[in-house]
Protein backbone atom coordinates (compact mmCIF):
# COMPACT_ATOMS: atom_id res chain seq x y z
CA UNK A 1 0.00 0.00 0.00
CA UNK A 2 1.19 3.47 -0.81
CA UNK A 3 1.63 6.10 1.88
CA UNK A 4 -1.10 8.69 1.62
CA UNK A 5 0.51 10.91 4.21
CA UNK A 6 4.19 11.29 4.69
CA UNK A 7 5.85 13.45 7.33
CA UNK A 8 9.62 13.92 7.21
CA UNK A 9 11.74 15.42 9.98
CA UNK A 10 9.05 17.87 10.94
CA UNK A 11 10.22 20.46 13.44
CA UNK A 12 8.08 23.17 14.99
CA UNK A 13 9.94 25.69 17.09
CA UNK A 14 8.12 28.69 18.51
CA UNK A 15 9.63 32.15 18.73
CA UNK A 16 10.30 31.70 22.43
CA UNK A 17 12.49 28.70 21.61
CA UNK A 18 10.00 26.06 22.72
CA UNK A 19 10.19 23.04 20.49
CA UNK A 20 6.73 21.51 20.10
CA UNK A 21 7.88 18.99 17.48
CA UNK A 22 11.48 17.86 17.31
CA UNK A 23 11.93 15.99 14.07
CA UNK A 24 8.85 13.84 13.62
CA UNK A 25 8.80 11.37 10.72
CA UNK A 26 5.74 9.31 9.96
CA UNK A 27 4.20 7.42 7.06
CA UNK A 28 0.51 6.63 6.98
CA UNK A 29 -0.99 4.18 4.55
CA UNK A 30 -4.22 4.63 2.72
CA UNK A 31 -7.23 3.30 4.59
CA UNK A 32 -5.62 2.73 7.95
CA UNK A 33 -6.49 4.15 11.33
CA UNK A 34 -3.57 5.53 13.23
CA UNK A 35 -3.93 6.59 16.83
CA UNK A 36 -1.46 9.08 18.21
CA UNK A 37 -1.19 8.60 21.91
CA UNK A 38 0.45 10.99 24.24
CA UNK A 39 0.02 13.03 27.38
CA UNK A 40 -1.19 16.64 27.29
CA UNK A 41 1.35 18.93 25.69
CA UNK A 42 3.10 16.10 23.86
CA UNK A 43 2.75 17.76 20.47
CA UNK A 44 -0.23 15.82 19.09
CA UNK A 45 -2.29 18.86 18.20
CA UNK A 46 0.75 20.75 16.91
CA UNK A 47 1.50 17.86 14.56
CA UNK A 48 -2.05 17.87 13.21
CA UNK A 49 -2.21 21.66 12.99
CA UNK A 50 1.01 21.76 11.01
CA UNK A 51 -0.15 19.10 8.56
CA UNK A 52 -3.46 20.91 8.08
CA UNK A 53 -1.92 24.34 7.58
CA UNK A 54 -3.06 26.04 10.77
CA UNK A 55 0.50 26.46 11.97
CA UNK A 56 3.64 26.52 9.87
CA UNK A 57 6.41 24.04 10.47
CA UNK A 58 9.92 25.37 11.12
CA UNK A 59 11.59 22.71 8.99
CA UNK A 60 10.87 19.34 7.47
CA UNK A 61 8.26 18.41 4.92
CA UNK A 62 4.81 16.90 4.69
CA UNK A 63 3.08 15.44 1.65
CA UNK A 64 -0.54 14.38 1.38
CA UNK A 65 -1.34 12.13 -1.55
CA UNK A 66 2.02 13.18 -3.00
CA UNK A 67 1.25 16.90 -2.75
CA UNK A 68 3.53 19.02 -0.63
CA UNK A 69 1.51 20.95 1.96
CA UNK A 70 3.32 24.19 1.13
CA UNK A 71 3.87 24.18 -2.62
CA UNK A 72 0.80 22.10 -3.40
CA UNK A 73 -1.38 23.33 -0.55
CA UNK A 74 -4.57 23.39 -2.59
CA UNK A 75 -4.39 19.76 -3.67
CA UNK A 76 -3.10 18.65 -0.28
CA UNK A 77 -5.74 20.46 1.75
CA UNK A 78 -8.57 19.38 -0.50
CA UNK A 79 -7.83 15.81 0.60
CA UNK A 80 -7.91 16.61 4.31
CA UNK A 81 -10.79 16.88 6.73
CA UNK A 82 -10.08 18.20 10.21
CA UNK A 83 -12.14 17.75 13.34
CA UNK A 84 -10.58 20.06 15.90
CA UNK A 85 -10.37 19.38 19.59
CA UNK A 86 -12.17 22.52 20.67
CA UNK A 87 -15.81 22.95 19.72
CA UNK A 88 -15.36 25.91 17.40
CA UNK A 89 -18.69 26.71 15.83
CA UNK A 90 -20.70 29.82 15.07
CA UNK A 91 -23.42 29.72 17.72
CA UNK A 92 -26.11 31.50 15.68
CA UNK A 93 -25.68 29.51 12.49
CA UNK A 94 -27.92 26.66 11.45
CA UNK A 95 -26.36 23.24 11.10
CA UNK A 96 -27.07 22.86 7.39
CA UNK A 97 -25.63 26.29 6.55
CA UNK A 98 -22.40 25.74 8.37
CA UNK A 99 -21.96 22.35 6.67
CA UNK A 100 -22.71 23.86 3.25
CA UNK A 101 -20.19 26.58 3.99
CA UNK A 102 -17.48 24.04 4.74
CA UNK A 103 -18.14 22.14 1.54
CA UNK A 104 -17.96 25.30 -0.55
CA UNK A 105 -14.86 26.53 1.22
CA UNK A 106 -13.04 23.40 0.12
CA UNK A 107 -14.04 24.07 -3.47
CA UNK A 108 -16.70 21.41 -3.88
CA UNK A 109 -19.85 22.21 -5.82
CA UNK A 110 -23.13 22.22 -3.93
CA UNK A 111 -24.45 18.70 -3.32
CA UNK A 112 -27.29 18.62 -0.84
CA UNK A 113 -27.89 14.91 -1.40
CA UNK A 114 -24.38 14.13 -0.19
CA UNK A 115 -24.77 16.45 2.79
CA UNK A 116 -28.05 14.79 3.69
CA UNK A 117 -26.35 11.41 3.60
CA UNK A 118 -23.55 12.68 5.83
CA UNK A 119 -25.91 14.30 8.31
CA UNK A 120 -28.06 11.19 8.46
CA UNK A 121 -25.00 9.05 9.06
CA UNK A 122 -24.19 11.26 12.04
CA UNK A 123 -27.80 11.30 13.28
CA UNK A 124 -27.93 15.03 12.66
CA UNK A 125 -30.50 15.22 9.88
CA UNK A 126 -33.42 16.13 12.13
CA UNK A 127 -31.27 18.89 13.63
CA UNK A 128 -30.27 20.37 10.30
CA UNK A 129 -32.27 23.55 10.83
CA UNK A 130 -31.35 23.98 14.49
CA UNK A 131 -29.07 26.76 15.55
CA UNK A 132 -25.78 25.41 16.82
CA UNK A 133 -26.23 26.99 20.24
CA UNK A 134 -29.37 24.87 20.72
CA UNK A 135 -27.41 21.62 20.41
CA UNK A 136 -25.86 19.53 23.15
CA UNK A 137 -22.10 19.18 23.41
CA UNK A 138 -22.16 15.77 21.78
CA UNK A 139 -24.27 17.02 18.90
CA UNK A 140 -21.90 19.93 18.37
CA UNK A 141 -19.05 17.51 18.07
CA UNK A 142 -21.00 15.65 15.41
CA UNK A 143 -21.48 18.91 13.57
CA UNK A 144 -17.71 19.35 13.57
CA UNK A 145 -17.37 15.89 12.07
CA UNK A 146 -20.05 16.65 9.49
CA UNK A 147 -18.20 19.82 8.50
CA UNK A 148 -14.96 17.88 8.12
CA UNK A 149 -16.67 15.20 6.02
CA UNK A 150 -18.69 17.65 3.95
CA UNK A 151 -16.04 17.94 1.25
CA UNK A 152 -15.42 14.19 0.99
CA UNK A 153 -11.86 14.09 2.37
CA UNK A 154 -9.61 11.10 1.89
CA UNK A 155 -7.71 11.74 5.08
CA UNK A 156 -9.56 12.62 8.26
CA UNK A 157 -7.92 14.05 11.35
CA UNK A 158 -9.77 13.65 14.61
CA UNK A 159 -8.15 15.64 17.37
CA UNK A 160 -9.26 14.17 20.68
CA UNK A 161 -12.64 13.08 19.33
CA UNK A 162 -13.87 11.81 22.65
CA UNK A 163 -12.59 14.48 24.99
CA UNK A 164 -15.49 15.45 27.23
CA UNK A 165 -17.84 13.02 25.54
CA UNK A 166 -19.98 10.53 27.44
CA UNK A 167 -19.48 6.80 27.10
CA UNK A 168 -22.40 6.26 24.78
CA UNK A 169 -21.37 8.98 22.36
CA UNK A 170 -17.82 7.69 22.44
CA UNK A 171 -19.08 4.28 21.33
CA UNK A 172 -21.07 6.00 18.57
CA UNK A 173 -17.97 7.84 17.53
CA UNK A 174 -16.06 4.58 17.25
CA UNK A 175 -18.80 3.20 15.05
CA UNK A 176 -18.64 6.26 12.84
CA UNK A 177 -14.89 5.85 12.57
CA UNK A 178 -15.29 2.18 11.70
CA UNK A 179 -17.83 3.14 9.03
CA UNK A 180 -15.47 5.69 7.54
CA UNK A 181 -12.64 3.20 7.48
CA UNK A 182 -14.90 0.77 5.65
CA UNK A 183 -15.51 3.43 3.02
CA UNK A 184 -11.76 3.78 2.53
CA UNK A 185 -11.03 6.95 4.51
CA UNK A 186 -7.67 7.18 6.19
CA UNK A 187 -8.02 8.31 9.79
CA UNK A 188 -5.53 9.81 12.14
CA UNK A 189 -6.80 10.42 15.62
CA UNK A 190 -5.17 11.72 18.72
CA UNK A 191 -6.27 10.62 22.11
CA UNK A 192 -5.08 10.17 25.60
CA UNK A 193 -7.65 7.49 26.23
CA UNK A 194 -5.75 4.29 25.75
CA UNK A 195 -8.92 2.24 25.43
CA UNK A 196 -9.89 4.34 22.46
CA UNK A 197 -6.68 3.56 20.63
CA UNK A 198 -6.98 -0.06 21.65
CA UNK A 199 -10.55 -0.26 20.39
CA UNK A 200 -10.26 1.30 16.96
CA UNK A 201 -6.69 1.79 15.78
CA UNK A 202 -4.72 -0.37 13.35
CA UNK A 203 -1.47 1.23 14.32
CA UNK A 204 -0.43 3.22 17.33
CA UNK A 205 2.07 6.01 17.57
CA UNK A 206 3.29 7.20 20.92
CA UNK A 207 4.33 10.80 21.11
CA UNK A 208 5.85 12.62 24.06
CA UNK A 209 7.69 15.93 24.32
CA UNK A 210 7.51 16.51 20.58
CA UNK A 211 9.09 13.19 19.66
CA UNK A 212 7.48 10.18 18.13
CA UNK A 213 8.72 7.41 20.39
CA UNK A 214 7.38 4.60 18.26
CA UNK A 215 4.80 3.65 15.65
CA UNK A 216 3.70 0.03 15.52
CA UNK A 217 0.88 -2.29 14.63
CA UNK A 218 -1.38 -2.37 17.63
CA UNK A 219 -1.21 -6.15 18.01
CA UNK A 220 2.54 -6.28 17.52
CA UNK A 221 3.03 -3.50 20.02
CA UNK A 222 0.95 -5.24 22.60
CA UNK A 223 2.71 -8.53 22.07
CA UNK A 224 6.16 -7.03 21.93
CA UNK A 225 5.75 -4.87 24.95
CA UNK A 226 3.38 -7.29 26.62
CA UNK A 227 4.39 -8.41 30.02
CA UNK A 228 2.29 -11.00 31.68
CA UNK A 229 1.80 -11.37 35.36
CA UNK A 230 0.93 -14.49 37.27
CA UNK A 231 -0.65 -13.92 40.64
CA UNK A 232 -0.48 -16.80 43.05
CA UNK A 233 -2.88 -16.52 45.99
CA UNK A 234 -1.71 -18.19 49.14
CA UNK A 235 -3.52 -19.67 52.12
CA UNK A 236 -1.06 -18.18 54.61
CA UNK A 237 0.40 -14.67 54.41
CA UNK A 238 4.13 -14.31 53.74
CA UNK A 239 6.31 -11.39 54.69
CA UNK A 240 9.62 -12.53 53.24
CA UNK A 241 10.44 -14.82 50.36
CA UNK A 242 12.54 -17.93 51.09
CA UNK A 243 16.02 -17.80 49.54
CA UNK A 244 15.18 -20.73 47.24
CA UNK A 245 12.91 -18.37 45.28
CA UNK A 246 15.49 -15.60 44.88
CA UNK A 247 16.05 -16.52 41.21
CA UNK A 248 12.51 -15.49 40.20
CA UNK A 249 11.16 -11.99 39.53
CA UNK A 250 8.69 -12.09 42.39
CA UNK A 251 6.81 -9.46 44.33
CA UNK A 252 4.72 -9.93 47.44
CA UNK A 253 1.21 -8.44 47.37
CA UNK A 254 0.53 -5.66 49.87
CA UNK A 255 -1.42 -7.91 52.23
CA UNK A 256 1.09 -10.73 51.90
CA UNK A 257 -1.61 -13.12 50.73
CA UNK A 258 -0.19 -13.48 47.22
CA UNK A 259 3.03 -13.44 45.26
CA UNK A 260 3.18 -11.89 41.81
CA UNK A 261 5.42 -13.27 39.11
CA UNK A 262 6.23 -11.15 36.07
CA UNK A 263 7.33 -12.91 32.91
CA UNK A 264 7.73 -12.36 29.23
CA UNK A 265 5.27 -14.15 26.97
CA UNK A 266 7.74 -14.18 24.09
CA UNK A 267 10.48 -16.15 25.82
CA UNK A 268 10.62 -19.87 25.17
CA UNK A 269 10.53 -20.82 28.82
CA UNK A 270 8.36 -18.75 31.07
CA UNK A 271 9.61 -20.47 34.21
CA UNK A 272 6.13 -21.10 35.51
CA UNK A 273 6.54 -24.85 36.04
CA UNK A 274 9.76 -24.40 37.99
CA UNK A 275 8.28 -21.61 40.08
CA UNK A 276 5.24 -23.62 41.08
CA UNK A 277 7.40 -26.58 42.03
CA UNK A 278 9.74 -24.38 44.07
CA UNK A 279 6.80 -22.72 45.82
CA UNK A 280 5.52 -26.16 46.88
CA UNK A 281 8.98 -27.15 48.04
CA UNK A 282 9.19 -24.01 50.15
CA UNK A 283 5.99 -25.14 51.85
CA UNK A 284 3.73 -22.41 50.52
CA UNK A 285 0.19 -23.57 49.87
CA UNK A 286 -1.48 -22.20 46.77
CA UNK A 287 -5.15 -21.26 46.85
CA UNK A 288 -5.68 -19.80 43.39
CA UNK A 289 -3.85 -18.67 40.25
CA UNK A 290 -4.59 -15.85 37.84
CA UNK A 291 -2.73 -14.26 34.92
CA UNK A 292 -3.01 -10.74 33.63
CA UNK A 293 -1.89 -9.33 30.28
CA UNK A 294 -0.59 -5.78 30.51
CA UNK A 295 -2.80 -3.31 28.69
CA UNK A 296 -1.80 -0.63 26.26
CA UNK A 297 -2.07 1.77 29.14
CA UNK A 298 0.66 0.01 31.08
CA UNK A 299 2.81 -0.05 27.96
CA UNK A 300 2.20 3.61 27.40
CA UNK A 301 2.95 4.65 30.93
CA UNK A 302 6.10 2.54 30.80
CA UNK A 303 7.25 4.17 27.56
CA UNK A 304 6.63 7.73 28.63
CA UNK A 305 8.32 7.12 31.97
CA UNK A 306 11.29 5.57 30.19
CA UNK A 307 11.53 8.61 27.98
CA UNK A 308 11.45 10.93 30.95
CA UNK A 309 14.22 9.04 32.70
CA UNK B 1 -9.03 30.48 -8.17
CA UNK B 2 -11.32 28.66 -5.78
CA UNK B 3 -14.52 30.43 -6.83
CA UNK B 4 -16.65 28.06 -4.77
CA UNK B 5 -14.83 29.19 -1.66
CA UNK B 6 -15.29 32.87 -2.45
CA UNK B 7 -18.96 32.30 -3.04
CA UNK B 8 -19.30 30.29 0.17
CA UNK B 9 -17.65 32.95 2.31
CA UNK B 10 -19.66 35.67 0.61
CA UNK B 11 -23.05 34.00 0.99
CA UNK B 12 -22.26 32.91 4.56
CA UNK B 13 -21.41 36.48 5.53
CA UNK B 14 -24.41 37.90 3.70
CA UNK B 15 -26.66 35.43 5.52
CA UNK B 16 -25.57 37.04 8.78
CA UNK B 17 -26.61 40.39 7.31
CA UNK B 18 -30.01 39.14 6.14
CA UNK B 19 -30.71 37.62 9.54
CA UNK B 20 -30.58 41.13 10.98
CA UNK B 21 -31.99 42.86 7.92
CA UNK B 22 -34.49 44.94 9.85
CA UNK B 23 -31.82 46.30 12.18
CA UNK B 24 -29.51 46.88 9.24
CA UNK B 25 -32.26 48.78 7.50
CA UNK B 26 -33.90 50.69 10.32
CA UNK B 27 -30.87 52.06 12.11
CA UNK B 28 -29.45 54.00 9.12
CA UNK B 29 -32.92 55.31 8.27
CA UNK B 30 -33.46 56.60 11.80
CA UNK B 31 -30.00 58.06 12.19
CA UNK B 32 -30.22 59.78 8.80
CA UNK B 33 -33.56 61.27 9.74
CA UNK B 34 -32.07 62.52 13.01
CA UNK B 35 -29.20 64.16 11.18
CA UNK B 36 -31.67 65.91 8.95
CA UNK B 37 -33.67 67.13 11.91
CA UNK B 38 -30.62 68.35 13.82
CA UNK B 39 -28.34 69.59 11.06
CA UNK B 40 -30.81 70.23 8.30
CA UNK B 41 -33.64 71.87 10.19
CA UNK B 42 -31.99 73.41 13.25
CA UNK B 43 -28.65 74.52 11.83
CA UNK B 44 -29.64 74.62 8.19
CA UNK B 45 -32.25 77.26 8.89
CA UNK B 46 -29.39 79.59 9.86
CA UNK B 47 -26.94 78.61 7.10
CA UNK B 48 -29.32 78.63 4.21
CA UNK B 49 -27.00 77.85 1.29
CA UNK B 50 -23.47 76.60 0.73
CA UNK B 51 -22.03 77.44 -2.68
CA UNK B 52 -25.50 77.67 -4.12
CA UNK B 53 -26.74 74.37 -2.68
CA UNK B 54 -29.29 74.25 0.14
CA UNK B 55 -27.65 73.14 3.39
CA UNK B 56 -29.96 70.16 3.69
CA UNK B 57 -28.83 68.84 0.32
CA UNK B 58 -25.23 69.86 0.95
CA UNK B 59 -24.83 67.45 3.89
CA UNK B 60 -26.24 64.42 2.01
CA UNK B 61 -22.92 63.26 0.49
CA UNK B 62 -21.17 63.68 3.85
CA UNK B 63 -23.91 61.74 5.63
CA UNK B 64 -23.70 58.89 3.18
CA UNK B 65 -19.91 58.81 3.41
CA UNK B 66 -20.02 58.87 7.21
CA UNK B 67 -22.30 55.83 7.33
CA UNK B 68 -20.64 53.96 4.49
CA UNK B 69 -17.20 54.31 6.04
CA UNK B 70 -18.21 53.33 9.56
CA UNK B 71 -20.43 50.49 8.31
CA UNK B 72 -17.75 49.12 6.00
CA UNK B 73 -15.20 49.14 8.78
CA UNK B 74 -17.44 47.60 11.39
CA UNK B 75 -18.83 44.93 9.07
CA UNK B 76 -15.46 43.85 7.74
CA UNK B 77 -13.64 44.01 11.06
CA UNK B 78 -16.35 42.02 12.82
CA UNK B 79 -16.59 39.56 9.93
CA UNK B 80 -13.00 38.40 10.33
CA UNK B 81 -12.60 39.08 14.05
CA UNK B 82 -15.55 36.89 15.01
CA UNK B 83 -14.12 33.64 13.54
CA UNK B 84 -10.85 34.48 15.26
CA UNK B 85 -12.66 35.07 18.53
CA UNK B 86 -14.77 31.90 18.51
CA UNK B 87 -12.07 29.77 16.88
CA UNK B 88 -13.75 28.92 13.58
CA UNK B 89 -10.81 30.50 11.79
CA UNK B 90 -9.18 27.04 11.90
CA UNK B 91 -11.36 26.07 9.00
CA UNK B 92 -10.31 29.02 6.90
CA UNK B 93 -6.65 28.34 7.60
CA UNK B 94 -6.91 24.66 6.72
CA UNK B 95 -8.98 25.23 3.57
CA UNK B 96 -7.53 25.21 0.06
CA UNK B 97 -7.88 28.96 -0.31
CA UNK B 98 -5.38 31.76 -0.72
CA UNK B 99 -5.45 35.24 0.74
CA UNK B 100 -7.06 36.78 -2.30
CA UNK B 101 -10.03 34.43 -2.08
CA UNK B 102 -10.51 35.05 1.63
CA UNK B 103 -10.33 38.79 1.10
CA UNK B 104 -12.71 38.71 -1.86
CA UNK B 105 -15.24 36.77 0.19
CA UNK B 106 -15.10 38.77 3.40
CA UNK B 107 -14.39 42.22 1.99
CA UNK B 108 -16.86 41.67 -0.84
CA UNK B 109 -19.63 40.88 1.65
CA UNK B 110 -18.74 43.79 3.95
CA UNK B 111 -18.62 46.19 1.01
CA UNK B 112 -21.98 44.96 -0.27
CA UNK B 113 -23.57 45.61 3.11
CA UNK B 114 -22.06 49.08 3.31
CA UNK B 115 -23.24 49.83 -0.21
CA UNK B 116 -26.73 48.71 0.68
CA UNK B 117 -26.76 51.08 3.63
CA UNK B 118 -25.38 53.92 1.50
CA UNK B 119 -28.23 53.46 -0.94
CA UNK B 120 -30.79 53.32 1.88
CA UNK B 121 -29.47 56.62 3.21
CA UNK B 122 -29.52 58.16 -0.23
CA UNK B 123 -33.15 57.09 -0.63
CA UNK B 124 -34.06 58.38 2.84
CA UNK B 125 -32.38 61.70 2.09
CA UNK B 126 -34.45 62.06 -1.05
CA UNK B 127 -37.51 62.14 1.21
CA UNK B 128 -36.20 65.22 3.03
CA UNK B 129 -34.50 67.29 0.35
CA UNK B 130 -34.54 67.79 -3.40
CA UNK B 131 -31.58 65.90 -4.73
CA UNK B 132 -30.06 66.29 -8.14
CA UNK B 133 -27.14 64.09 -8.94
CA UNK B 134 -25.03 65.66 -11.68
CA UNK B 135 -22.67 62.72 -12.20
CA UNK B 136 -24.60 59.60 -11.18
CA UNK B 137 -21.99 57.22 -12.56
CA UNK B 138 -19.14 58.94 -10.73
CA UNK B 139 -21.28 59.04 -7.60
CA UNK B 140 -21.81 55.26 -7.69
CA UNK B 141 -18.17 54.64 -8.51
CA UNK B 142 -17.05 56.77 -5.57
CA UNK B 143 -19.45 55.05 -3.23
CA UNK B 144 -18.43 51.55 -4.37
CA UNK B 145 -14.73 52.38 -4.10
CA UNK B 146 -15.20 53.80 -0.62
CA UNK B 147 -17.12 50.68 0.43
CA UNK B 148 -14.32 48.46 -0.85
CA UNK B 149 -11.40 50.43 0.53
CA UNK B 150 -12.91 50.91 3.97
CA UNK B 151 -13.94 47.27 4.11
CA UNK B 152 -10.33 46.36 3.39
CA UNK B 153 -9.28 48.71 6.16
CA UNK B 154 -11.84 47.14 8.49
CA UNK B 155 -10.56 43.69 7.56
CA UNK B 156 -7.08 44.74 8.66
CA UNK B 157 -8.45 46.09 11.94
CA UNK B 158 -10.31 42.81 12.50
CA UNK B 159 -7.12 40.84 12.08
CA UNK B 160 -5.12 43.23 14.21
CA UNK B 161 -7.63 43.37 17.08
CA UNK B 162 -7.06 40.99 19.95
CA UNK B 163 -10.18 41.90 21.88
CA UNK B 164 -13.48 43.68 21.39
CA UNK B 165 -12.13 46.97 22.79
CA UNK B 166 -9.43 47.11 20.15
CA UNK B 167 -12.03 46.36 17.52
CA UNK B 168 -13.76 49.62 18.46
CA UNK B 169 -10.62 51.62 19.10
CA UNK B 170 -9.61 52.74 15.61
CA UNK B 171 -13.12 53.44 14.33
CA UNK B 172 -13.93 55.52 17.41
CA UNK B 173 -10.61 57.22 17.96
CA UNK B 174 -9.47 57.86 14.43
CA UNK B 175 -12.10 57.27 11.78
CA UNK B 176 -15.09 59.05 13.33
CA UNK B 177 -13.13 62.24 14.14
CA UNK B 178 -11.56 62.26 10.68
CA UNK B 179 -14.97 61.90 9.06
CA UNK B 180 -16.57 64.59 11.21
CA UNK B 181 -13.65 66.94 10.61
CA UNK B 182 -13.45 65.97 6.96
CA UNK B 183 -16.12 68.36 5.77
CA UNK B 184 -19.14 66.09 6.11
CA UNK B 185 -21.26 68.94 7.41
CA UNK B 186 -19.46 72.01 6.11
CA UNK B 187 -17.36 73.20 3.23
CA UNK B 188 -13.74 73.60 4.22
CA UNK B 189 -13.84 77.06 2.66
CA UNK B 190 -15.91 78.04 5.70
CA UNK B 191 -12.88 77.44 7.96
CA UNK B 192 -10.22 79.98 8.95
CA UNK B 193 -7.22 79.80 6.57
CA UNK B 194 -4.91 77.97 9.01
CA UNK B 195 -7.47 75.24 9.56
CA UNK B 196 -8.07 74.97 5.83
CA UNK B 197 -4.41 74.00 5.44
CA UNK B 198 -4.46 71.58 8.38
CA UNK B 199 -7.62 69.95 7.07
CA UNK B 200 -5.86 69.05 3.85
CA UNK B 201 -3.87 66.44 5.81
CA UNK B 202 -7.10 64.63 6.56
CA UNK B 203 -7.48 61.96 3.88
CA UNK B 204 -11.24 61.82 4.36
CA UNK B 205 -11.54 65.38 3.04
CA UNK B 206 -10.61 64.14 -0.42
CA UNK B 207 -13.19 61.39 -0.38
CA UNK B 208 -16.05 63.57 0.77
CA UNK B 209 -15.06 66.36 -1.57
CA UNK B 210 -14.96 63.98 -4.53
CA UNK B 211 -18.26 62.45 -3.59
CA UNK B 212 -19.85 65.86 -3.22
CA UNK B 213 -18.52 66.82 -6.66
CA UNK B 214 -20.41 63.86 -8.12
CA UNK B 215 -23.62 65.27 -6.64
CA UNK B 216 -23.31 69.01 -7.16
CA UNK B 217 -20.36 69.51 -9.47
CA UNK B 218 -18.44 71.46 -6.84
CA UNK B 219 -15.57 70.38 -4.67
CA UNK B 220 -13.14 71.57 -1.99
CA UNK B 221 -10.21 69.90 -3.73
CA UNK B 222 -9.73 68.97 -7.41
CA UNK B 223 -11.55 65.79 -8.38
CA UNK B 224 -8.33 64.24 -9.71
CA UNK B 225 -6.79 64.52 -6.25
CA UNK B 226 -9.84 62.84 -4.75
CA UNK B 227 -9.53 59.95 -7.15
CA UNK B 228 -5.84 59.65 -6.38
CA UNK B 229 -6.58 59.63 -2.66
CA UNK B 230 -9.13 56.83 -2.82
CA UNK B 231 -6.96 54.79 -5.20
CA UNK B 232 -3.94 55.30 -2.96
CA UNK B 233 -5.84 54.29 0.15
CA UNK B 234 -7.20 51.16 -1.54
CA UNK B 235 -3.70 50.28 -2.73
CA UNK B 236 -2.20 50.72 0.75
CA UNK B 237 -4.84 48.50 2.30
CA UNK B 238 -4.27 45.83 -0.37
CA UNK B 239 -0.55 45.80 0.35
CA UNK B 240 -1.20 45.52 4.08
CA UNK B 241 -3.59 42.60 3.58
CA UNK B 242 -1.15 40.85 1.25
CA UNK B 243 1.60 41.24 3.84
CA UNK B 244 -0.66 39.93 6.62
CA UNK B 245 -1.36 36.72 4.76
CA UNK B 246 2.19 36.31 3.57
CA UNK B 247 3.56 36.46 7.10
CA UNK B 248 0.53 34.98 8.86
CA UNK B 249 0.60 37.96 11.23
CA UNK B 250 -1.94 37.56 14.05
CA UNK B 251 -3.64 34.64 12.33
CA UNK B 252 -1.19 31.77 11.91
CA UNK B 253 0.80 30.70 14.91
Amino acid sequence: MAAILSVRDLVKRYDDGFEALSGVSLEIEQGEILALLGPNGAGKTTLISTICGITEGTSGSVTVGGHDIVTGYREARRMIGLVPQEINLEPFERVINTVRFSRGLFGKPKDDAFLEKTLRQLSLWDKKDSRIMELSGGMKRRVLIAKALSHEPEVLFLDEPSAGVDVELRKDMWEIVAGLKASGTTIILTTHYIEEAEAIADRIGVIAKGELLLVEEKQALMTRMGQKQLQIDLTEPVSKLPSTLAGYDLDIAADGMAVIYSYDTRSERTGITGLLADLSKAGMVMRDLQTKQSSLEDIFVGLVAEDAA
Amino acid sequence: MNWQAIRSIYTFEMARFFRTLMQSFISPVISTSLYFVVFGAAIGSRIDQVDGVSYGAFIVPGLIMLSVMTQAISNASFGIYFPKFIGTIYELLSAPVNFLEIVLGYVGAAATKALFIGIVILATSALFVDLEIQHPFAMMAFMVLTCISFSLFGFIIGIWAQNFEQLQLIPLLIVTPLVFLGGSFYSISMLPPVWQTITLFNPVVYLISGFRWAFFGMADVPIGLSLLAIAGFTGLCMIAVWWIFKTGWRIRK
